[in-house]
């Protein structure tokens, strides 16, 4: 057993990583996961200097950075990393991430790939269930007593048959695509920006969104927030989706024009909605919480114990196969 | 037809009971005092055909009793456990329930529950809702997908629910009275092994003596402190009182329940469990299948009253 100092000095001898923003799997999980004997984390969050003069002083040695969803990385941050070879993320998108950048430095990136889609698109599917099956609000009835003393509960309605709008047909959009057409028999139709290969992909296309949501009973929104999907869910879309639409989203709130979208909720020009995200998290527009034709869920789509469990075998896998020489474990290859 | 009397044991369906009114002379039981309903019945009994029931209010022998012309009971339900068949057997009377058309919706309903229930979707709402979000984050639920999947029951509802569990990926097993040749699912023959082996373990056969209490104290021991409990079957499947000091000591996850011993009776201690989603027997309960429920009664007693084969036959 090595003594404090000799511990402490090993652990000196320790390559550093760096991380920017707290990783909130940290804090929900426990940074005792994402641990390791091969390296240490360095946390520029916890010095009082501001970011650029932190790495001024620190970021002359470091070669890895573990990178969250919410960390930019321009070419500002790297050019105080001039020794950066690999960013890890803890996100499966990499957008907040200057790739060009990184590719010009020669920084290798390995991304959360494709852990989270299975769950992302589960509670995709179950907010378009509860919606139109009223279960969230059901289940409030019942545990208020209602059942015994007010009777049965309005009527739902049926899922199967229902035509599904995916806007987004990436990692997630297949998963929901495939739960809701081959198990649950409904239609799948999508939106992307580009049309997928027909051989492959099977649903009808739709270069329009607005078309998309006129031939859609429920829109579920699976894609990357940028320039051409901010707000790409706006009033004509929503019209057109129309009075039994539903609305299920799981993508990133600012896909929504938000506002319009509550209009519409409670105006009764759109049936209801099931939303995971918000475009001012963690705030949660208060007509919203009066509603039962909306179920409402706290950005949580990727929070399983199991997403957690394989998001810290990956960053550390992907960290100790880059010190240690080896390849990586989910290495982005550009396409 | 409008000479025929039909009685209708509750109020079901506002579409189906208003169809009733304008094809039959409709006798409707719960607007009775219950001192008068004997009385109410011998008054009638001449003129009363057909019964129509459901899940909830069925027909005993004393009811058959008393209605010597009565000559069909149909269904709006596709379970038949509250209805005496022995006895309208004995005395030639024709049983119809509404099966197939309900099959999507109760397993749809099935699958809901299991994600309410392992994905927490209702304790999180309650929680975005309560203001609770600006203070910190809800915490980790537990995954869906590839999680093995116990079915008790494949018949039309438990083979629906295999189809869409198989969707996310989940390995399939099963129960059943007899073994299904032609289903790719592992079977075992009996539920305790089923539940050893399955961490989401669905009730979804039909209610008889044999499978009354066939969820008891053992098979949910044998589910275990991870697993969990879905019933849309019916609530006597489950020893409900096994069931909730389960739940209450954490030997089990979870349940999500559709079906009560006592309906709209709920044990009282369930009601304040957040691992718990409690639904008010609403399996079958959309717009479209009730309507298609409805006409399917119809169906049956035009069918009847025509001398016409039945589309739906219980006996």
């Amino acid at each position: 057993m090595a003594s404090p100092a000799a511990a402490a000095a090993a652990e000196e001898n320790l390559p550093q990583v760096l991380i920017l923003l707290n990783p909130p799997a940290f804090t929900i999980f426990g940074e005792e996961y994402f641990t390791s004997s091969k390296f240490r984390f360095l946390k520029s969050y916890e010095s009082s200097l501001p970011l650029d003069e932190f790495l001024s002083a620190n970021g002359r040695p470091m070669r890895a950075l573990l990178a969250t969803a919410a960390t930019i990385v321009g070419a500002g941050v790297l050019e105080l990393l001039p020794d950066l070879r690999l960013i890890v993320t803890t996100s499966a998108g990499l957008d907040q991430l200057d790739l060009a950048e990184c590719r010009r430095r020669g920084i290798r990136i390995a991304s959360a790939g494709d852990i989270y889609s299975a769950d992302v698109a589960d509670c995709a599917v179950g907010l378009l269930i509860d919606v139109l099956r009223k279960i969230s609000a059901s289940n409030r009835y019942v545990k208020n007593g209602f059942w015994a003393s007010k009777g049965d509960y309005p009527l739902g309605s049926k899922l199967r048959g229902k035509r599904i709008g995916i806007v987004g047909l990436g990692r997630i959009g297949l998963q929901v695509a495939k739960r809701l057409q081959q198990g649950f028999g409904c239609t799948v139709s999508y939106n992307s920006r580009k049309k997928k290969n027909p051989d492959q992909v099977p649903y009808p296309f739709y270069q329009d969104v607005q078309e998309l949501a006129a031939n859609s009973d429920a829109l579920i929104l699976c894609c990357g927030l940028t320039e051409q999907t901010r707000h790409v869910v706006d009033k004509e879309v929503l019209a057109a989706l129309g009075k039994a639409g539903v609305i299920v989203n799981v993508a990133r709130g600012a896909v929504v024009d938000e506002k319009e979208m509550v209009r519409c909720l409670v105006e009764g020009e759109i049936a209801g909605a099931g939303l995971d995200v918000f475009e001012d998290e963690p705030v949660v527009p208060k007509e919203l919480l009066e509603l039962d034709n909306v179920v409402l869920s706290p950005h949580s789509a990727v929070l399983t114990r199991e997403s957690m469990m394989e998001l810290a075998r990956l960053v550390v896998g992907n960290l100790e196969a880059f010190f240690s020489n080896e390849p990586l474990l989910s290495e982005y290859e550009d396409d | 037809m409008e000479s025929i009397g039909v009685l209708l044991m509750c109020p079901m369906y506002s579409y189906l009971e208003q169809e009733l009114q304008s094809r039959f002379n409709l006798f409707k039981l719960w607007q009775q005092p219950p001192s008068k309903i004997t009385e109410f019945l011998k008054s009638n009994q001449r003129t009363i055909k057909a019964v129509v029931s459901n899940a909830r209010v069925g027909v005993d022998a004393q009811l058959i009793d008393s209605l010597p012309n009565l000559e069909i009971v149909a269904s709006f339900s596709v379970g038949f456990d509250k209805i005496d068949l022995k006895r309208c057997e004995e005395k030639g009377i024709r049983v119809t329930n509404t099966p197939d058309v309900l099959t999507d919706d109760v397993a749809d309903l099935g699958i809901a529950l299991i994600l309410a229930v392992l994905r927490k979707i209702c304790p999180c709402d309650g929680f975005v809702r309560s203001g609770k979000w600006k203070d910190g984050d809800f915490g980790l639920s537990t995954k869906f997908s590839s999680k093995p999947v116990g079915i008790v029951g494949l018949g039309r509802i438990g083979s629906a629910i295999a189809k869409r569990a198989q969707a996310f990926g989940c390995s399939i097993s099963y129960h059943s009275r007899t073994q299904k040749p032609l289903k790719p699912y592992k079977y075992y023959d009996n539920i305790v092994d089923l539940a050893k082996n399955c961490s989401i373990l669905v009730v979804a056969c039909s209610l008889t003596d044999e499978t009354r209490h066939i969820v008891n104290r053992e098979v949910i021991d044998a589910l275990g402190p991870r697993g969990i409990l879905i019933n849309v079957g019916r609530g006597a499947h489950v020893d409900e009182p096994e069931l909730v000091s389960a739940l209450l000591e954490g030997r089990l996850a979870g349940a999500g329940l559709d079906v009560y011993e006592d309906e709209p009776e709920v044990p009282e201690p369930l009601l304040r469990l957040d691992n718990v989603v409690l639904l008010p027997h609403v399996g079958s309960d959309t717009v479209e299948t009730c309507n298609a429920m409805a006409d399917l009664v119809l169906a049956n007693l035009e069918a009847h009253f025509n001398s016409r084969p039945l589309p739906t036959p219980v006996i």
